[in-house]
């Protein structure tokens, strides 16, 4: 029995009471009510659960983080249980093969790779998104449907034929390597083109009749009019990027390149795991994909379009 | 200012669609040209042309004395407005206006000085902050208007810009844009699908259909004398009627038979040219102000027809009322004041001087 269980038990109950004893007014509607918290409880519950977890061990000694499954009990709770010495050690010197280098060197890695790319990404995904929603040509449809079928391959399958390419082109150990191949995603392209649909053709041929260039459409009248859309996708890309581990894995060399998830998942490897301080690591690599979610949350709110055409 | 020629213009999109064909007209400086026709007809599909948003399959274009077939929309030197108005909704109105004038480099004070301007003109001044979601249907129709006037092109092209409107609002932008063009005299190239704007705006007016010119005349004439059935049915409310029958020639008068029976004698300046057609069959067509029981007075040749009366109209100032004879139903547009009751059977006159008639293989107009 733990809180879980009696918060279960609670909320069943007081359905179970308010469904079955009808003399309350409009007790039906009120129990569903009931019913509804009750379900959103506990899938909240479920979501959030790892995540207690994490940050309650990234803040427990290493001698007691297998002792208890979440915080030990408040009697026992002091500076031998629940410490800061995860987070210190996790940005002490390290000194490796390559000399010293500090934590925050992957967190500036992962930070400049994740932003890159999503910059690259997005250009090039919006950019090819707008020519097949906006422009006529031959073999469009053709396109449109190779580029579905690219979706469909598992990026595994790829990952062979691209060391073996990257390696060709000399690009191994360096940022080509992360940024090049997902430069144009598919996925991105598609999602974009979705979106210029709802733009109204009338608005591109109004600017080109005012004198505005292809170019100068796209990004003066066309991306102002997705905004939801861009934000959603930044933040899918960006969160994409940060949280890649097989690539920089493979690709990437120099201790000093990693980037956040590869060095981390160093501290847990055949013959030392310092589970720790990978968690307390790890609590810390959430911190800026969240803050990007909140500020780009008020741009997901549509309605950007309307008063574009008539009424 | 610019005059601006279509020398056999046609458009052909995929899949064989002829949206325009042999399409020949010049369009006056300061003209303000109408194209009417029904819907899917090709008016739009000439405008953008025209505009530059839509390849020339055939034929030329020229603005002034430039042929612009490979000209792109922006060096055509014109302005567009469009029936969804296609104002740019994340911009303010200013900025709306101001983005053309922008791009071609014009100087600050210059801007500011034509939107001020323009925006006097159409009342736009305490709205020049706002965004286009934040105006009324009337309101953003101006806008677009103003859009294109600060550009100072030497042609305008709208593609149905009232069509959104509700009616009374139509009634009065449809003025103002008429009271625009008398100011600012250029040429203007509009396009709808209304014959009571075409008719009250167009200094001349181009019938279309299936993507072919049927008639191009000033609104008078395209009236008085349409030269086939399309253009006679097509402008006019209630539209003209239609009459099968054939000619008959009896010693010196000639007269239409119609196929219920009733005849009606031909007016005398229009017998010459039907002696040769005696026993052929036409088409004969009266607008439904020539049908009624004043006709007599103000006509010399009057013809007779008895109908039944199925259906009245009181629209005010006059009265439609439909009737049905043995075979064929008609309608005649009568003073509001004489009353009509469903059922009767009443006696019309006709002024067979106005008649019209129509070939019934080519439904050209016989002339
Ligand atoms: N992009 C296109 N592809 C194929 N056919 C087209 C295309 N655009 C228009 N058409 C066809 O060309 C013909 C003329 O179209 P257009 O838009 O010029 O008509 P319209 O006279 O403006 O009609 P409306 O009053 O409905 O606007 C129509 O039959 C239409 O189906
Ligand atoms: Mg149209």
């Amino acid at each position: 029995m733990n809180n879980t269980h009696l918060t279960f038990f609670f909320f069943g109950f007081v359905f179970f009471f308010l469904y079955f004893f009808p003399f309350m007014p409009r007790g039906k509607q009120i129990a569903l009510v009931y019913l509804r918290y009750l379900v959103l409880t506990s899938i909240a519950a479920l979501i959030l659960a790892p995540f207690f977890w994490l940050v309650c061990s990234a803040f427990k000694d290493p001698e007691v983080l297998m002792a208890y499954t979440f915080l030990p009990p408040v009697s026992e709770w002091s500076s031998q249980t629940l410490n800061f010495s995860n987070l210190k050690k996790l940005f002490e010197k390290e000194e490796t093969l390559e000399g010293a280098i500090y934590f925050w060197q992957y967190i500036v890695n992962s930070f400049f790779l994740a932003s890159t790319s999503t910059m690259v990404t997005l250009f090039f995904s919006s950019l090819g998104g707008y020519a097949l929603a906006k422009y006529e040509f031959r073999g469009r449809s053709f396109l449109i449907l190779f580029m579905l079928g690219t979706m469909m391959i598992p990026a595994m399958l790829l990952l062979s034929p691209l060391y073996h390419l990257i390696h060709k082109m000399n690009w191994m150990d360096t940022y080509w390597a992360l940024i090049v191949p997902g430069a144009c995603s598919a996925f991105g392209m598609f999602l974009f083109r979705q979106a210029f649909f709802s733009v109204p053709s009338t608005l591109v041929e109004a600017a080109r009749i005012d004198g505005c260039g292809e170019f100068g459409i796209y990004l003066n009248i066309v991306m102002p009019l997705v905004r939801p859309i861009t934000a959603a996708f930044c933040l899918i890309s960006f969160l994409g990027s940060w949280n890649a581990f097989i690539a920089p894995d493979v690709f990437i060399q120099t201790q000093s390149k990693l980037t956040l998830t590869v060095a981390l998942n160093q501290y847990v490897d055949l013959y030392d795991q310092q589970y720790g301080i990978f968690l307390a690591g790890t609590l810390l690599a959430i911190i800026p994909p969240a803050i990007l979610f909140f500020s780009l949350e008020k741009e997901f709110v549509g309605g950007l379009t309307s008063g574009a055409i008539k009424g | 200012m610019a005059t601006v020629t279509l020398v056999d213009v046609g458009k052909n999109y995929p899949g064989d669609i002829k949206a325009v064909e042999d399409f020949n007209l010049v369009i006056e400086d300061g003209e303000f040209i109408v194209l009417v026709g029904p819907s899917g007809c090709g008016k739009s599909t000439t405008l953008r042309m025209i505009a530059g948003l839509e390849d020339i399959t055939e034929g030329e274009i020229s603005i002034d004395d430039r042929i612009v077939n490979r000209v792109s929309p922006k060096d055509r030197d014109i302005a567009m407005v469009f029936q969804n108005y296609a104002l740019y909704p994340h911009m303010s109105v200013r900025e709306n206006m101001a983005f053309s004038l922008k791009l071609r480099k014009y100087p600050k004070t210059e801007i500011e000085a034509r939107i001020n301007d323009v925006a006097q003109m159409l009342g736009l001044t305490d709205l020049l902050h706002r965004k286009p979601r934040a105006l009324s249907g009337g309101q953003r129709q101006r806008v677009a208007v103003g859009r294109a006037i600060v550009r100072q092109p030497s042609v305008f092209l709208f593609d149905e810009p009232l069509s959104n409107l509700d009616a009374k609002l139509r009634v009065q932008m449809r003025v103002e844009l008429s009271q625009l063009h008398n100011e600012i005299n250029t040429t203007m190239i509009y396009v709808t699908h209304d014959q009571v704007e075409a008719m009250t705006m167009g200094d001349r007016i181009v019938v279309m259909n299936e993507g072919l010119i049927q008639q191009v005349a000033d609104p008078i004439t395209l009236y008085d004398r349409p030269v086939n059935k399309f253009v006679a049915s097509f402008i006019g409310t209630p539209p003209m009627n239609f009459f099968d029958g054939h000619i008959l020639a009896q010693n010196s008068s000639i007269a239409f038979l119609s196929e219920d029976g009733m005849q009606l004698q031909i007016a005398e300046q229009q017998t010459k040219k039907f002696r040769q057609l005696d026993k052929q069959k036409v088409v004969l067509g009266i607008r439904p102000e020539h049908i009624g029981s004043a006709i007599a007075e103000n006509s010399e040749t009057v013809g007779r027809i008895s109908a039944v009366v199925d259906v009245v109209e009181p629209m005010g100032a006059e009265t439609y009322v439909y009737l049905k004879s043995e075979t064929t139903s008609f309608v005649s547009r009568v003073d509001s004041h004489k009353k009509y009751m469903v059922g009767e059977k009443i006696e019309l006159a006709v002024a067979m001087d106005r008649a019209h008639f129509f070939d019934v293989n080519t439904d050209k107009a016989i002339l």
